[in-house]
Protein backbone atom coordinates (compact mmCIF):
# COMPACT_ATOMS: atom_id res chain seq x y z
CA UNK A 1 0.00 0.00 0.00
CA UNK A 2 2.91 2.32 0.47
CA UNK A 3 3.98 2.23 -2.68
CA UNK A 4 0.58 3.18 -4.01
CA UNK A 5 0.28 6.22 -1.17
CA UNK A 6 3.64 7.69 -2.02
CA UNK A 7 3.15 7.79 -5.78
CA UNK A 8 -0.53 9.33 -4.66
CA UNK A 9 1.99 11.97 -2.98
CA UNK A 10 4.48 12.95 -5.58
CA UNK A 11 2.16 13.31 -8.08
CA UNK A 12 0.15 15.16 -5.70
CA UNK A 13 2.52 17.63 -4.86
CA UNK A 14 3.71 17.97 -8.84
CA UNK A 15 0.57 18.56 -9.65
CA UNK A 16 -0.01 21.76 -7.07
CA UNK A 17 3.02 23.34 -9.03
CA UNK A 18 0.89 24.36 -11.64
CA UNK A 19 0.20 27.63 -10.33
CA UNK A 20 -0.58 29.81 -14.31
CA UNK A 21 -2.68 26.54 -15.08
CA UNK A 22 -4.93 26.89 -11.31
CA UNK A 23 -5.48 30.76 -12.18
CA UNK A 24 -6.33 30.24 -15.49
CA UNK A 25 -8.75 27.19 -14.45
CA UNK A 26 -10.35 29.52 -11.89
CA UNK A 27 -11.06 32.29 -14.10
CA UNK A 28 -12.48 29.97 -17.30
CA UNK A 29 -14.74 28.19 -14.81
CA UNK A 30 -15.77 31.65 -13.08
CA UNK A 31 -16.34 33.15 -16.18
CA UNK A 32 -18.12 29.70 -17.56
CA UNK A 33 -20.33 29.69 -14.52
CA UNK A 34 -21.72 33.32 -15.07
CA UNK A 35 -22.73 32.61 -18.47
CA UNK A 36 -24.54 29.45 -17.30
CA UNK A 37 -26.17 31.66 -15.03
CA UNK A 38 -27.18 34.12 -17.86
CA UNK A 39 -28.55 31.51 -20.13
CA UNK A 40 -30.53 29.93 -17.30
CA UNK A 41 -31.87 33.61 -15.95
CA UNK A 42 -33.40 34.22 -19.60
CA UNK A 43 -35.39 30.52 -19.05
CA UNK A 44 -36.64 31.87 -15.65
CA UNK A 45 -37.65 35.01 -16.72
CA UNK A 46 -40.21 33.62 -19.40
CA UNK A 47 -41.12 30.26 -17.74
CA UNK A 48 -40.37 30.03 -14.04
CA UNK A 49 -43.15 27.27 -13.26
CA UNK A 50 -42.23 24.92 -15.78
CA UNK A 51 -38.94 24.08 -14.76
CA UNK A 52 -37.73 21.82 -12.42
CA UNK A 53 -35.21 23.35 -9.94
CA UNK A 54 -35.72 26.92 -8.46
CA UNK A 55 -33.30 29.55 -9.12
CA UNK A 56 -31.79 29.43 -6.02
CA UNK A 57 -30.83 25.85 -6.13
CA UNK A 58 -29.97 26.01 -9.84
CA UNK A 59 -27.79 28.49 -8.82
CA UNK A 60 -25.71 26.29 -5.91
CA UNK A 61 -25.63 23.84 -8.70
CA UNK A 62 -23.90 25.36 -10.98
CA UNK A 63 -21.53 27.03 -9.02
CA UNK A 64 -20.33 24.30 -6.88
CA UNK A 65 -20.41 21.97 -10.36
CA UNK A 66 -17.84 24.92 -11.88
CA UNK A 67 -15.86 24.33 -8.46
CA UNK A 68 -15.80 21.11 -8.52
CA UNK A 69 -15.14 20.56 -12.42
CA UNK A 70 -11.04 19.25 -12.26
CA UNK A 71 -12.88 16.25 -10.16
CA UNK A 72 -15.04 14.72 -12.52
CA UNK A 73 -14.09 16.43 -15.71
CA UNK A 74 -13.62 13.45 -17.66
CA UNK A 75 -11.27 14.84 -20.43
CA UNK A 76 -9.15 16.00 -17.30
CA UNK A 77 -7.45 12.28 -18.07
CA UNK A 78 -3.58 11.95 -19.09
CA UNK A 79 -2.30 12.03 -22.62
CA UNK A 80 1.11 10.80 -20.89
CA UNK A 81 -0.51 7.90 -20.23
CA UNK A 82 -2.29 6.95 -23.33
CA UNK A 83 1.35 7.91 -25.50
CA UNK A 84 2.62 5.75 -23.02
CA UNK A 85 0.50 2.49 -24.09
CA UNK A 86 0.87 3.80 -27.47
CA UNK A 87 4.55 4.09 -28.02
CA UNK A 88 5.68 1.31 -25.58
CA UNK A 89 6.78 3.64 -22.94
CA UNK A 90 4.73 1.41 -20.57
CA UNK A 91 7.60 -1.17 -20.77
CA UNK A 92 9.17 0.73 -17.39
CA UNK A 93 6.43 0.94 -15.45
CA UNK A 94 5.96 -3.08 -16.45
CA UNK A 95 9.42 -3.37 -14.91
CA UNK A 96 8.46 -2.32 -11.55
CA UNK A 97 7.18 -4.63 -8.58
CA UNK A 98 3.83 -2.87 -8.66
CA UNK A 99 0.27 -3.01 -9.96
CA UNK A 100 -0.14 -0.87 -13.63
CA UNK A 101 -4.16 -0.68 -12.50
CA UNK A 102 -3.25 0.76 -9.23
CA UNK A 103 -0.56 2.52 -9.94
CA UNK A 104 -2.28 4.55 -12.46
CA UNK A 105 -5.33 4.72 -9.96
CA UNK A 106 -3.42 6.55 -7.75
CA UNK A 107 -2.08 8.74 -9.93
CA UNK A 108 -5.48 9.46 -11.22
CA UNK A 109 -6.90 10.09 -7.85
CA UNK A 110 -3.87 12.58 -7.10
CA UNK A 111 -3.86 14.64 -10.47
CA UNK A 112 -7.63 15.24 -9.40
CA UNK A 113 -7.17 16.18 -6.15
CA UNK A 114 -4.43 18.71 -7.13
CA UNK A 115 -6.24 20.30 -9.47
CA UNK A 116 -9.71 20.25 -7.85
CA UNK A 117 -9.00 21.34 -4.35
CA UNK A 118 -7.09 24.89 -5.42
CA UNK A 119 -9.26 25.72 -7.89
CA UNK A 120 -12.11 24.81 -5.44
CA UNK A 121 -12.14 27.65 -2.83
CA UNK A 122 -11.45 31.01 -4.99
CA UNK A 123 -14.64 29.82 -7.14
CA UNK A 124 -17.12 29.30 -4.07
CA UNK A 125 -15.47 32.46 -2.51
CA UNK A 126 -16.37 34.61 -5.76
CA UNK A 127 -19.76 32.79 -6.28
CA UNK A 128 -21.02 33.18 -2.46
CA UNK A 129 -20.22 37.25 -2.87
CA UNK A 130 -22.84 37.14 -5.54
CA UNK A 131 -26.40 38.46 -4.57
CA UNK A 132 -29.11 36.17 -4.18
CA UNK A 133 -30.33 34.20 -6.61
CA UNK A 134 -27.51 34.50 -8.15
CA UNK A 135 -24.82 33.62 -5.67
CA UNK A 136 -23.59 30.16 -4.15
CA UNK A 137 -25.46 29.80 -0.94
CA UNK A 138 -24.61 27.01 1.66
CA UNK A 139 -28.13 25.95 2.52
CA UNK A 140 -28.23 22.44 2.60
CA UNK A 141 -28.40 20.91 6.50
CA UNK A 142 -25.45 18.60 7.78
CA UNK A 143 -26.55 15.37 6.92
CA UNK A 144 -27.10 16.45 3.56
CA UNK A 145 -24.11 17.96 3.59
CA UNK A 146 -22.38 14.54 4.21
CA UNK A 147 -24.03 13.03 1.68
CA UNK A 148 -22.82 15.39 -0.54
CA UNK A 149 -19.03 14.59 0.35
CA UNK A 150 -19.57 10.98 0.29
CA UNK A 151 -21.67 11.09 -3.25
CA UNK A 152 -18.83 13.33 -4.42
CA UNK A 153 -15.82 11.24 -3.50
CA UNK A 154 -17.97 8.27 -5.45
CA UNK A 155 -17.94 10.47 -8.54
CA UNK A 156 -14.48 10.86 -8.42
CA UNK A 157 -13.59 6.92 -8.32
CA UNK A 158 -15.86 6.43 -11.01
CA UNK A 159 -14.22 9.33 -12.97
CA UNK A 160 -10.75 7.74 -12.36
CA UNK A 161 -12.36 4.38 -13.32
CA UNK A 162 -13.90 5.48 -16.33
CA UNK A 163 -10.34 6.80 -17.79
CA UNK A 164 -8.78 3.77 -16.93
CA UNK A 165 -10.90 1.98 -18.87
CA UNK A 166 -10.15 4.08 -21.77
CA UNK A 167 -6.63 4.02 -21.09
CA UNK A 168 -6.69 -0.07 -21.15
CA UNK A 169 -8.45 0.17 -24.65
CA UNK A 170 -5.78 1.30 -26.25
CA UNK A 171 -3.78 -1.96 -25.94
CA UNK A 172 -6.66 -2.80 -28.24
CA UNK A 173 -6.87 -0.24 -30.62
CA UNK A 174 -3.68 1.66 -33.13
CA UNK A 175 -4.73 5.16 -32.05
CA UNK A 176 -5.99 6.38 -28.85
CA UNK A 177 -7.78 9.54 -30.60
CA UNK A 178 -11.29 7.84 -31.27
CA UNK A 179 -11.61 7.59 -27.52
CA UNK A 180 -10.59 10.62 -26.62
CA UNK A 181 -13.22 12.09 -28.75
CA UNK A 182 -16.27 9.67 -28.43
CA UNK A 183 -16.01 8.97 -25.25
CA UNK A 184 -16.00 12.65 -23.70
CA UNK A 185 -18.83 13.76 -25.89
CA UNK A 186 -21.13 11.31 -24.73
CA UNK A 187 -19.93 12.12 -21.10
CA UNK A 188 -20.65 15.68 -22.03
CA UNK A 189 -24.09 14.89 -22.71
CA UNK A 190 -25.17 11.54 -19.83
CA UNK A 191 -23.49 13.25 -17.46
CA UNK A 192 -25.70 16.57 -17.30
CA UNK A 193 -22.80 18.77 -17.74
CA UNK A 194 -24.06 20.64 -20.68
CA UNK A 195 -27.32 20.74 -19.09
CA UNK A 196 -28.54 19.38 -16.11
CA UNK A 197 -30.53 16.12 -15.94
CA UNK A 198 -33.65 17.56 -14.32
CA UNK A 199 -34.35 19.83 -17.52
CA UNK A 200 -34.12 16.41 -19.80
CA UNK A 201 -37.02 15.05 -21.18
CA UNK A 202 -38.29 12.06 -19.01
CA UNK A 203 -36.91 9.02 -21.33
CA UNK A 204 -33.80 10.67 -22.19
CA UNK A 205 -33.82 11.63 -18.78
CA UNK A 206 -34.06 7.95 -16.97
CA UNK A 207 -31.56 6.49 -19.38
CA UNK A 208 -28.88 9.27 -18.79
CA UNK A 209 -29.57 8.77 -15.05
CA UNK A 210 -29.02 5.09 -15.66
CA UNK A 211 -25.69 5.20 -17.54
CA UNK A 212 -22.71 5.17 -15.83
CA UNK A 213 -21.99 8.96 -16.64
CA UNK A 214 -25.23 9.81 -14.74
CA UNK A 215 -23.78 8.51 -11.44
CA UNK A 216 -20.88 11.11 -11.94
CA UNK A 217 -21.25 14.62 -11.35
CA UNK A 218 -25.31 14.54 -11.49
CA UNK A 219 -25.50 12.45 -7.74
CA UNK A 220 -23.69 14.76 -5.80
CA UNK A 221 -24.09 18.40 -7.75
CA UNK A 222 -28.60 17.30 -7.26
CA UNK A 223 -28.08 16.12 -3.67
CA UNK A 224 -25.83 19.59 -2.82
CA UNK A 225 -28.81 21.35 -4.79
CA UNK A 226 -31.44 19.77 -2.76
CA UNK A 227 -32.90 18.08 -5.92
CA UNK A 228 -31.96 14.71 -4.83
CA UNK A 229 -33.28 13.81 -1.38
CA UNK A 230 -35.22 11.27 0.83
CA UNK A 231 -35.30 7.64 -0.60
CA UNK A 232 -34.06 8.83 -3.71
CA UNK A 233 -30.85 10.04 -2.43
CA UNK A 234 -30.13 6.25 -0.83
CA UNK A 235 -31.13 5.16 -4.70
CA UNK A 236 -28.67 7.43 -6.44
CA UNK A 237 -25.65 6.58 -4.43
CA UNK A 238 -26.36 3.22 -4.63
CA UNK A 239 -25.75 3.12 -8.33
CA UNK A 240 -23.26 5.19 -8.01
CA UNK A 241 -21.45 2.43 -6.28
CA UNK A 242 -22.53 -0.27 -8.41
CA UNK A 243 -20.78 1.51 -11.21
CA UNK A 244 -17.83 2.27 -9.60
CA UNK A 245 -17.63 -1.82 -8.61
CA UNK A 246 -18.54 -2.31 -12.13
CA UNK A 247 -16.27 -0.28 -14.22
CA UNK A 248 -13.00 -0.56 -11.92
CA UNK A 249 -13.51 -4.13 -12.63
CA UNK A 250 -14.10 -4.16 -16.37
CA UNK A 251 -10.99 -1.44 -16.33
CA UNK A 252 -8.72 -4.00 -14.05
CA UNK A 253 -9.62 -7.30 -16.65
CA UNK A 254 -9.54 -5.02 -19.83
CA UNK A 255 -5.78 -3.70 -18.73
CA UNK A 256 -4.83 -7.64 -17.99
CA UNK A 257 -6.03 -9.01 -20.88
CA UNK A 258 -4.73 -6.09 -22.75
CA UNK A 259 -1.34 -7.06 -20.96
CA UNK A 260 -0.97 -10.46 -21.50
CA UNK A 261 -1.45 -9.87 -25.34
CA UNK A 262 0.77 -6.71 -25.63
CA UNK A 263 3.68 -6.53 -27.91
CA UNK A 264 5.93 -3.69 -27.23
CA UNK A 265 7.47 -2.95 -30.75
CA UNK A 266 11.48 -1.42 -31.39
CA UNK A 267 14.12 -1.12 -28.90
CA UNK B 1 22.01 -16.80 -12.60
CA UNK B 2 19.62 -16.63 -15.92
CA UNK B 3 18.69 -19.76 -17.95
CA UNK B 4 16.29 -19.55 -21.41
CA UNK B 5 15.81 -22.82 -22.48
CA UNK B 6 14.10 -23.14 -26.32
CA UNK B 7 12.43 -20.30 -25.98
CA UNK B 8 10.30 -18.88 -29.19
CA UNK B 9 8.28 -15.87 -29.05
CA UNK B 10 5.93 -15.08 -32.83
CA UNK B 11 4.70 -11.75 -33.33
CA UNK B 12 1.41 -11.26 -35.56
CA UNK B 13 1.87 -8.51 -37.92
CA UNK B 14 -1.17 -6.75 -39.75
CA UNK B 15 0.34 -6.47 -43.49
CA UNK B 16 -1.30 -4.49 -46.57
CA UNK B 17 -0.11 -4.08 -50.03
CA UNK B 18 0.37 0.01 -50.35
CA UNK B 19 -2.57 1.73 -52.44
CA UNK B 20 -6.13 2.68 -52.23
CA UNK B 21 -7.77 -0.86 -53.26
CA UNK B 22 -5.77 -2.87 -50.74
CA UNK B 23 -6.44 -0.37 -47.99
CA UNK B 24 -10.29 -0.85 -49.12
CA UNK B 25 -10.08 -4.33 -48.72
CA UNK B 26 -8.07 -4.29 -45.51
CA UNK B 27 -11.30 -2.74 -43.62
CA UNK B 28 -13.35 -6.17 -44.53
CA UNK B 29 -10.38 -8.78 -44.49
CA UNK B 30 -7.28 -8.15 -42.23
CA UNK B 31 -4.14 -10.21 -43.47
CA UNK B 32 -1.44 -10.98 -41.23
CA UNK B 33 1.50 -12.23 -41.24
CA UNK B 34 4.01 -14.03 -38.27
CA UNK B 35 7.28 -12.58 -37.55
CA UNK B 36 9.31 -15.05 -35.59
CA UNK B 37 11.25 -12.80 -33.09
CA UNK B 38 13.06 -15.70 -31.49
CA UNK B 39 13.86 -18.95 -32.46
CA UNK B 40 14.64 -22.16 -29.98
CA UNK B 41 16.59 -19.63 -28.12
CA UNK B 42 18.84 -21.06 -25.27
CA UNK B 43 21.42 -19.57 -22.85
CA UNK B 44 22.68 -19.74 -19.59
CA UNK B 45 24.36 -16.89 -17.60
CA UNK B 46 25.95 -17.46 -14.17
CA UNK B 47 25.82 -14.43 -11.48
CA UNK B 48 28.31 -11.63 -11.61
CA UNK B 49 28.85 -11.85 -15.51
CA UNK B 50 28.91 -9.31 -18.44
CA UNK B 51 27.48 -10.52 -21.12
CA UNK B 52 27.07 -8.48 -24.46
CA UNK B 53 24.19 -9.06 -26.50
CA UNK B 54 25.04 -7.88 -29.96
CA UNK B 55 23.04 -8.35 -33.09
CA UNK B 56 21.61 -6.21 -35.82
CA UNK B 57 18.73 -4.14 -35.49
CA UNK B 58 15.44 -6.14 -35.44
CA UNK B 59 17.07 -9.37 -34.42
CA UNK B 60 15.43 -10.24 -30.88
CA UNK B 61 17.58 -8.23 -28.35
CA UNK B 62 14.93 -6.58 -27.20
CA UNK B 63 12.53 -8.62 -27.06
CA UNK B 64 14.72 -11.12 -25.06
CA UNK B 65 15.10 -8.41 -22.73
CA UNK B 66 11.59 -8.00 -21.90
CA UNK B 67 11.05 -11.65 -21.58
CA UNK B 68 13.50 -11.74 -18.96
CA UNK B 69 11.89 -9.08 -17.15
CA UNK B 70 8.62 -10.43 -17.15
CA UNK B 71 6.87 -7.63 -20.05
CA UNK B 72 6.32 -10.52 -22.80
CA UNK B 73 5.28 -14.07 -22.47
CA UNK B 74 7.19 -16.26 -24.69
CA UNK B 75 5.23 -18.95 -26.93
CA UNK B 76 7.58 -21.38 -25.94
CA UNK B 77 9.98 -22.49 -24.00
CA UNK B 78 11.34 -22.61 -20.43
CA UNK B 79 13.36 -19.59 -19.02
CA UNK B 80 14.02 -18.65 -15.08
CA UNK B 81 15.72 -15.97 -13.67
CA UNK B 82 17.15 -16.29 -9.99
CA UNK B 83 15.46 -19.40 -10.27
CA UNK B 84 11.46 -17.69 -10.69
CA UNK B 85 9.68 -17.32 -14.06
CA UNK B 86 9.63 -13.78 -14.63
CA UNK B 87 6.08 -13.47 -16.54
CA UNK B 88 4.63 -15.86 -13.76
CA UNK B 89 6.09 -14.29 -10.68
CA UNK B 90 6.56 -10.90 -11.88
CA UNK B 91 6.30 -8.92 -9.09
CA UNK B 92 8.90 -11.16 -6.99
CA UNK B 93 11.27 -11.42 -10.00
CA UNK B 94 11.72 -7.57 -11.21
CA UNK B 95 11.85 -6.72 -7.67
CA UNK B 96 15.44 -8.37 -7.81
CA UNK B 97 16.03 -6.45 -11.37
CA UNK B 98 17.44 -3.42 -12.33
CA UNK B 99 16.30 -2.12 -16.38
CA UNK B 100 17.60 0.90 -18.24
CA UNK B 101 16.19 1.35 -21.56
CA UNK B 102 18.68 4.17 -23.02
CA UNK B 103 15.96 5.04 -25.58
CA UNK B 104 13.52 5.79 -23.06
CA UNK B 105 13.29 7.53 -19.54
CA UNK B 106 12.03 6.19 -15.75
CA UNK B 107 12.71 9.84 -14.64
CA UNK B 108 9.49 11.93 -13.99
CA UNK B 109 9.35 14.89 -16.60
CA UNK B 110 8.91 17.76 -14.74
CA UNK B 111 9.83 16.80 -10.86
CA UNK B 112 13.35 17.05 -9.44
CA UNK B 113 15.03 13.57 -9.80
CA UNK B 114 15.50 13.35 -5.95
CA UNK B 115 11.11 13.13 -5.84
CA UNK B 116 11.55 10.00 -8.63
CA UNK B 117 14.25 8.09 -6.67
CA UNK B 118 12.13 8.94 -2.96
CA UNK B 119 9.32 7.41 -4.76
CA UNK B 120 11.13 4.46 -6.45
CA UNK B 121 12.70 3.74 -3.00
CA UNK B 122 8.87 3.08 -1.49
CA UNK B 123 7.76 1.29 -4.67
CA UNK B 124 10.86 -1.25 -4.17
CA UNK B 125 10.29 -1.10 0.05
CA UNK B 126 14.32 -0.37 0.17
CA UNK B 127 14.64 0.54 4.37
CA UNK B 128 15.72 3.90 4.35
CA UNK B 129 19.66 3.30 5.69
CA UNK B 130 20.15 0.77 2.42
CA UNK B 131 18.36 3.73 0.53
CA UNK B 132 20.65 6.48 1.89
CA UNK B 133 24.04 4.68 1.60
CA UNK B 134 23.20 3.16 -2.29
CA UNK B 135 22.30 7.07 -3.07
CA UNK B 136 25.51 8.10 -1.52
CA UNK B 137 27.32 5.77 -3.08
CA UNK B 138 25.66 6.09 -6.80
CA UNK B 139 26.07 9.87 -6.05
CA UNK B 140 29.64 9.86 -5.70
CA UNK B 141 30.69 6.84 -8.33
CA UNK B 142 28.31 8.91 -10.94
CA UNK B 143 29.37 12.16 -10.18
CA UNK B 144 25.95 13.32 -9.90
CA UNK B 145 26.58 16.54 -6.55
CA UNK B 146 24.36 19.06 -7.89
CA UNK B 147 21.72 17.58 -9.98
CA UNK B 148 19.38 15.38 -8.17
CA UNK B 149 17.22 18.76 -6.96
CA UNK B 150 16.73 19.36 -10.22
CA UNK B 151 13.90 18.26 -12.63
CA UNK B 152 14.76 15.58 -15.25
CA UNK B 153 13.64 17.54 -18.19
CA UNK B 154 16.70 20.62 -17.42
CA UNK B 155 19.21 17.85 -17.12
CA UNK B 156 21.61 17.32 -20.41
CA UNK B 157 21.39 13.50 -22.04
CA UNK B 158 24.63 12.98 -20.15
CA UNK B 159 23.76 13.60 -16.93
CA UNK B 160 20.04 12.06 -17.42
CA UNK B 161 21.54 8.84 -18.50
CA UNK B 162 23.51 8.93 -15.30
CA UNK B 163 20.53 9.45 -13.41
CA UNK B 164 18.24 6.83 -14.92
CA UNK B 165 21.60 4.42 -13.96
CA UNK B 166 21.38 5.91 -10.46
CA UNK B 167 17.52 5.07 -10.63
CA UNK B 168 18.07 1.49 -11.97
CA UNK B 169 20.11 -0.09 -8.75
CA UNK B 170 18.55 2.19 -6.02
CA UNK B 171 17.69 -1.10 -4.46
CA UNK B 172 20.58 -3.35 -4.97
CA UNK B 173 19.30 -5.52 -7.72
CA UNK B 174 21.31 -8.69 -8.42
CA UNK B 175 20.97 -8.43 -12.33
CA UNK B 176 21.17 -5.10 -14.53
CA UNK B 177 19.52 -5.20 -17.78
CA UNK B 178 20.98 -2.24 -19.86
CA UNK B 179 19.74 -1.63 -23.31
CA UNK B 180 21.64 1.04 -24.96
CA UNK B 181 23.15 2.84 -21.76
CA UNK B 182 25.52 5.11 -23.87
CA UNK B 183 23.17 5.81 -27.11
CA UNK B 184 23.96 9.75 -27.62
CA UNK B 185 26.50 10.21 -25.04
CA UNK B 186 29.36 12.37 -25.54
CA UNK B 187 33.30 10.71 -25.09
CA UNK B 188 33.22 11.93 -21.13
CA UNK B 189 29.72 10.98 -20.06
CA UNK B 190 30.51 7.21 -22.03
CA UNK B 191 33.37 6.69 -20.41
CA UNK B 192 31.83 7.64 -16.63
CA UNK B 193 29.28 4.88 -17.81
CA UNK B 194 31.30 2.37 -18.71
CA UNK B 195 34.05 2.69 -15.80
CA UNK B 196 30.95 2.76 -13.45
CA UNK B 197 29.37 -0.11 -14.80
CA UNK B 198 32.62 -2.21 -14.44
CA UNK B 199 32.97 -0.94 -10.77
CA UNK B 200 29.94 -2.19 -9.96
CA UNK B 201 30.03 -5.47 -11.52
CA UNK B 202 33.46 -5.75 -9.40
CA UNK B 203 32.16 -4.38 -5.78
CA UNK B 204 28.61 -5.85 -6.03
CA UNK B 205 28.83 -8.70 -8.11
CA UNK B 206 25.86 -7.25 -10.33
CA UNK B 207 25.29 -9.63 -12.99
CA UNK B 208 25.24 -7.01 -16.44
CA UNK B 209 23.36 -7.79 -19.87
CA UNK B 210 24.18 -5.53 -22.03
CA UNK B 211 22.73 -4.48 -25.50
CA UNK B 212 24.81 -2.25 -27.55
CA UNK B 213 25.03 -1.59 -31.12
CA UNK B 214 28.27 0.47 -29.65
CA UNK B 215 31.60 -2.28 -30.23
CA UNK B 216 33.94 -0.05 -27.49
CA UNK B 217 31.02 -0.67 -25.02
CA UNK B 218 31.24 -4.64 -25.37
CA UNK B 219 35.56 -4.10 -25.69
CA UNK B 220 35.38 -1.89 -22.79
CA UNK B 221 33.49 -3.79 -20.70
CA UNK B 222 32.09 -7.40 -21.79
CA UNK B 223 33.78 -10.97 -20.89
CA UNK B 224 31.36 -12.62 -22.99
CA UNK B 225 29.45 -11.87 -26.07
CA UNK B 226 26.43 -13.32 -27.41
CA UNK B 227 25.58 -12.47 -31.38
CA UNK B 228 21.92 -12.89 -32.09
CA UNK B 229 20.52 -12.58 -35.53
CA UNK B 230 17.23 -12.99 -36.85
CA UNK B 231 16.18 -14.66 -33.59
CA UNK B 232 19.09 -17.32 -33.31
CA UNK B 233 21.88 -17.55 -31.25
CA UNK B 234 24.54 -17.18 -33.69
CA UNK B 235 27.59 -17.15 -31.42
CA UNK B 236 28.39 -17.70 -28.06
CA UNK B 237 32.09 -16.60 -26.87
CA UNK B 238 34.98 -14.12 -25.91
CA UNK B 239 35.58 -11.08 -28.16
CA UNK B 240 38.76 -12.77 -29.03
CA UNK B 241 37.43 -15.66 -30.11
CA UNK B 242 34.98 -13.65 -32.34
CA UNK B 243 37.80 -11.39 -33.72
CA UNK B 244 39.93 -14.56 -34.47
CA UNK B 245 36.74 -15.76 -36.15
CA UNK B 246 36.61 -12.77 -38.21
CA UNK B 247 40.73 -12.84 -39.30
CA UNK B 248 43.70 -10.42 -39.39
CA UNK B 249 43.90 -7.46 -37.75
CA UNK B 250 40.31 -6.30 -37.64
CA UNK B 251 38.75 -4.40 -34.55
CA UNK B 252 35.81 -5.25 -32.96
CA UNK B 253 33.43 -3.34 -34.93
CA UNK B 254 35.05 -4.60 -38.14
CA UNK B 255 34.78 -8.21 -37.29
CA UNK B 256 31.14 -8.17 -35.71
CA UNK B 257 30.20 -6.24 -39.71
CA UNK B 258 32.42 -9.27 -41.12
CA UNK B 259 29.91 -11.84 -39.08
CA UNK B 260 26.92 -10.09 -39.85
CA UNK B 261 27.71 -10.01 -43.21
CA UNK B 262 28.65 -13.64 -43.02
CA UNK B 263 25.70 -14.79 -40.74
CA UNK B 264 23.36 -13.66 -43.62
CA UNK B 265 21.66 -10.98 -41.27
Amino acid sequence: MKQYTSFFRIRFLAGLQYRAAAFAGVFTQLFWGLMELMMFRAFYLFAPEKLPMDMQALCSYVWIQQGTLSIWNLWGWEPALFQAVQTGEVAYELTRPTDLYAMWSARGFATRLSRGLPRLIPILIVGSLLPAPYGFRLTISFPTFCAFLFSMALTLWLCVSICLVCYSLTFYLTDYRGIITFVPALCEIFSGDLLPLPFFPPVLRRIAELSPFGSLQNVPLRIFGGNIAGAQLFGAVGLQLFWCLTVTVLGYSLMHRGLRRTVIAGG
Amino acid sequence: MIEMKGISKTYRVRKREAGLGNAVKALFSRAYTEVEALTNMSFTIPDGQIVGYIGPNGAGKSTTIKILSGILRPDKGECTVNGMVPWRDRKKCVSRLGVVFGQRSQLWWDVPVMDSFCLLRDIYRVPEQDFQRNLNRLRQQLDLGDFLTAPARTLSLGQRMRCEIAAALLHSPDILFLDEPTIGLDAVSKLKVREFIRAENRDRKTTVILTTHDMQDIDALCSRVLLIGKGRLLLDGSIEEIRAMAGENLSTEESVADLYRRFGI
